[in-house]
């Protein structure tokens, strides 16, 4: 789960990391309001959405004055910022952190996350900050430092060294880092973070070290036991579909461009159906995995999702059925066709744990749809009946 | 026997006195596995269908000699239960569980990565040898025993569409193993691979990857490097879009492995056949196996 970065910033906070000070509003007046009572100018008027590379897209604007303070924010917050992670379709601006400028000597990079590969703590830290990670990867990966953790050991001090070390920095301000690392790594661990990023971290002119961002994302397995977290929840971020779908224990991404709507079991096969739409010469309208346990009741509710998409000209569902049983889903579809009246073609293939009673419930409930023996058969089937 | 065991399995499920634990476990019981009992800590003495409840997995071994634990603890106490039956010296370890965190996951890989265990998962299907035992929860029906083909996936669903598609073209199955969707697993791609090179009953391989991670890459890089025997390579989510990756770090770690297409290159450049459609997978099998 992404949640803000003035959220990320007060979760810094607590843990003693510094950051600049600054509040969150949600109106002009109230940042105008928190510009004038930080005291000093210039102050940064930032756009809070989930996603970065806001800079470039005109989300973050330095005021001098009052007067600069009232148009930066009058003029980002509902905006529509486009960055390269938003999408063409850009995000609406409805929260702004107003924050204190500060005087940076240089830009630095300083990422945690769970390496999938070694299945250790991944510290990397790079020189040249401001600039986009994957670009200094690329360009010039001898300037990240790569320092792995062990999970049973936690960080290390001499790891902490190695990397204040790569990023250079002058002896007063590296004390301060090494205090800071500990402080964020703890903060990294504590909430479960799948990603803790700062981009630019700076260190200021007169010597210090400064998070002027903050990214957390934090595994959502573990959301459980993060009822903080889950209260940073801002559900404008997200896609209503997937609002509802995450509600039920669905896992929904919807797909652009999309005509068929589908629903699979399993992360897996979901996607090889989508490849199997997409090669029958038709275009998948989303993912959703209804996962392995599913009940008559999360079936329907998956339909409407589906449905809920005007763009949908028809629905494929692939089952395999292991722990879903073949007869719980046919009950399931059947409810879900009858209460919403289904307009646009189905076709269902099922297979796996009795099937034959799956396949008897849907033959005899003289409903219209098309059924496949196959995975490929049931794309083609789909594919022409939304031509 | 199947690869990854070398004795007759004696199985315990860990979470047995839950709804899906204990369908399994008699799931498994009725295709032939020798299930000796459970562990559900608090409910020790007391017995659960025909099995008897252990209130740890030390006891649990002490009382039925069981080398191999079937996990559907909850997510939350998953881990846990991994490095608990590592603890008391289970061989085998399949966890189905879904939705562990991942650090939870990362300090169990590291606190068995030096005991003598094979943790199989999480959040897989488990492993079967068709004929003799299955420990997990994929349909038994589907296999067909006597080999000549291994198969391996990320994936649960996506291996029985796979080892069915095989059953219906007339290949039997040595060994199934569904290594798991997790990013941080006990067994990788390249661990069953290596045991399917060195089992003499298996004489082919499919290989069933999807997008995210470089764990196909790596595999396919050890193929060409290692492998005697033929392997055939799907990857699942060619169609995916782009963009809905992790985050930036994320993504700098894994470079530009994880797209369907590297995976489906790094597979031609070293040897694999590649099965783009899955619906053409029998068809396919037929070529290179026979």
């Amino acid at each position: 789960m992404k949640i803000h970065e003035y959220q990320a910033m007060e979760l810094f906070a607590k843990y003693g990391v510094p950051v600049p000070k600054g509040e969150a509003v949600f109106d002009v007046e109230s940042a105008v309001e928190v510009a004038a009572g930080l005291g000093s100018w210039p102050v940064v008027v930032k756009a809070q959405i989930h996603a970065g590379g806001r800079g470039k897209g005109g989300g973050v604007k330095l005021a001098k004055n009052i007067a600069e303070a009232r148009e930066h924010a009058k003029s980002i917050l509902g905006m529509t910022l486009v960055t390269r992670q938003t999408g063409p379709k850009g995000r609406l601006v409805r929260r702004l952190l107003v924050e204190e400028g500060c005087r940076i000597a240089k830009e630095l990079y300083l990422g945690i996350l769970p390496d999938r590969e070694t299945g250790m703590h991944l510290v990397m830290a790079s020189a040249a900050g401001g600039m986009e990670i994957e670009e200094v990867a690329e360009t010039s990966p001898e300037r990240i430092v790569r320092v792995y953790v062990d999970p049973l050991a936690g960080l290390l001090d001499y790891q902490a060294r190695e990397v204040a070390e790569g990023l250079g920095l002058p002896k007063a301000a590296s004390k301060q880092f090494l205090g800071m690392l500990k402080n964020l790594f703890r903060l990294y661990l504590d909430y479960d973070a799948s990603m803790l990023e700062i981009n630019p971290l700076v260190l200021t002119e007169d010597d210090k070290v400064l998070c002027l961002d903050a990214k957390i994302d934090v595994d959502s397995n573990a959301l459980y036991r993060h009822p903080d977290i889950l209260a940073y929840r801002d559900t404008d971020e997200e896609d209503p579909h997937e609002i509802d779908a995450f509600k039920y224990g669905l896992a929904y991404i919807k797909l652009e461009g999309g005509n068929v709507g589908n629903m699979v079991n399993g992360a897996g096969l979901a996607m090889a159906t989508m490849d199997a739409i997409k090669a029958a010469g038709a275009a998948p309208a989303n993912f959703l995995d209804v996962g392995g346990g599913a009940s008559a009741e999360k079936i329907a509710n998956a339909f409407h999702i589906l449905l809920s998409d005007p763009n949908i000209k028809g629905i494929l569902i692939n089952i395999f059925g292991g722990i879903l049983r073949c007869d719980t889903l046919a009950n399931g579809v059947l409810a879900a066709v009858r209460e919403t009246k289904l307009s646009v073609p189905l076709v269902v293939r099922m297979e796996g744990t009795n099937v034959e009673e799956g396949r008897r419930i849907l033959r005899e409930s003289g409903l219209p749809m098309i059924t496949a023996d196959s995975l490929t058969d049931a794309a083609e089937k789909i594919a022409a009946a939304v031509k | 026997m199947g690869i990854f065991t070398n004795e007759p399995i004696r199985l315990i499920v860990q979470g047995i006195t839950g709804k899906d634990g204990l369908f399994h476990a008699q799931k498994c019981a009725e295709y032939g596995t020798n299930v000796v009992g459970g562990v559900t800590p608090g409910k020790g003495g007391e017995s659960i269908d025909r099995w008897p409840i252990y209130n740890s997995v030390r006891e649990a071994k002490a009382a039925t000699k069981a080398n191999a634990t079937m996990i559907f603890v909850p997510p939350a106490n998953a881990a846990d239960a991994v490095m608990e039956a590592a603890d008391a010296g289970i061989g085998l370890i399949v966890c189905i569980t879904e939705g562990i965190p991942i650090m939870d996951l990362m300090r169990a890989k590291r606190y068995i990565a030096d005991k003598p265990v094979r943790l199989i998962g999480p959040n897989c299907p488990g492993i079967i040898t068709p004929g003799e035992f299955k420990i997990g929860i994929m349909p038994g029906f589907i296999h067909k025993p006597g080999g000549p083909i291994g198969v391996v996936s990320r994936s649960g669903t996506l291996t029985y569409e796979s080892v069915f598609a095989l059953t219906n073209a007339g290949f039997g199955q040595t060994t199934c193993v569904g290594i798991g969707g997790d990013p941080v697993k006990g067994t990788d791609f390249i661990d069953v691979l290596q045991a399917f090179n060195e089992d003499r009953a298996t004489e082919g391989i499919v290989m069933v990857g999807e997008i995210g991670g470089d764990n196909e890459e790596k595999a396919a890089a050890w193929i060409k490097a290692n492998m005697k025997k033929p392997v055939v390579g799907f990857i699942a989510g060619i169609t995916a879009p782009p963009g809905r990756r992790m985050g930036h770090a994320g993504a700098i770690v894994n470079g530009n492995s994880g797209t369907g297409k590297g995976k489906l290159d790094a597979f031609r450049e070293n040897g694999i056949v590649v099965c783009e459609n899955l619906g053409d997978l029998g068809a396919i099998a037929k070529q290179t196996f026979t």
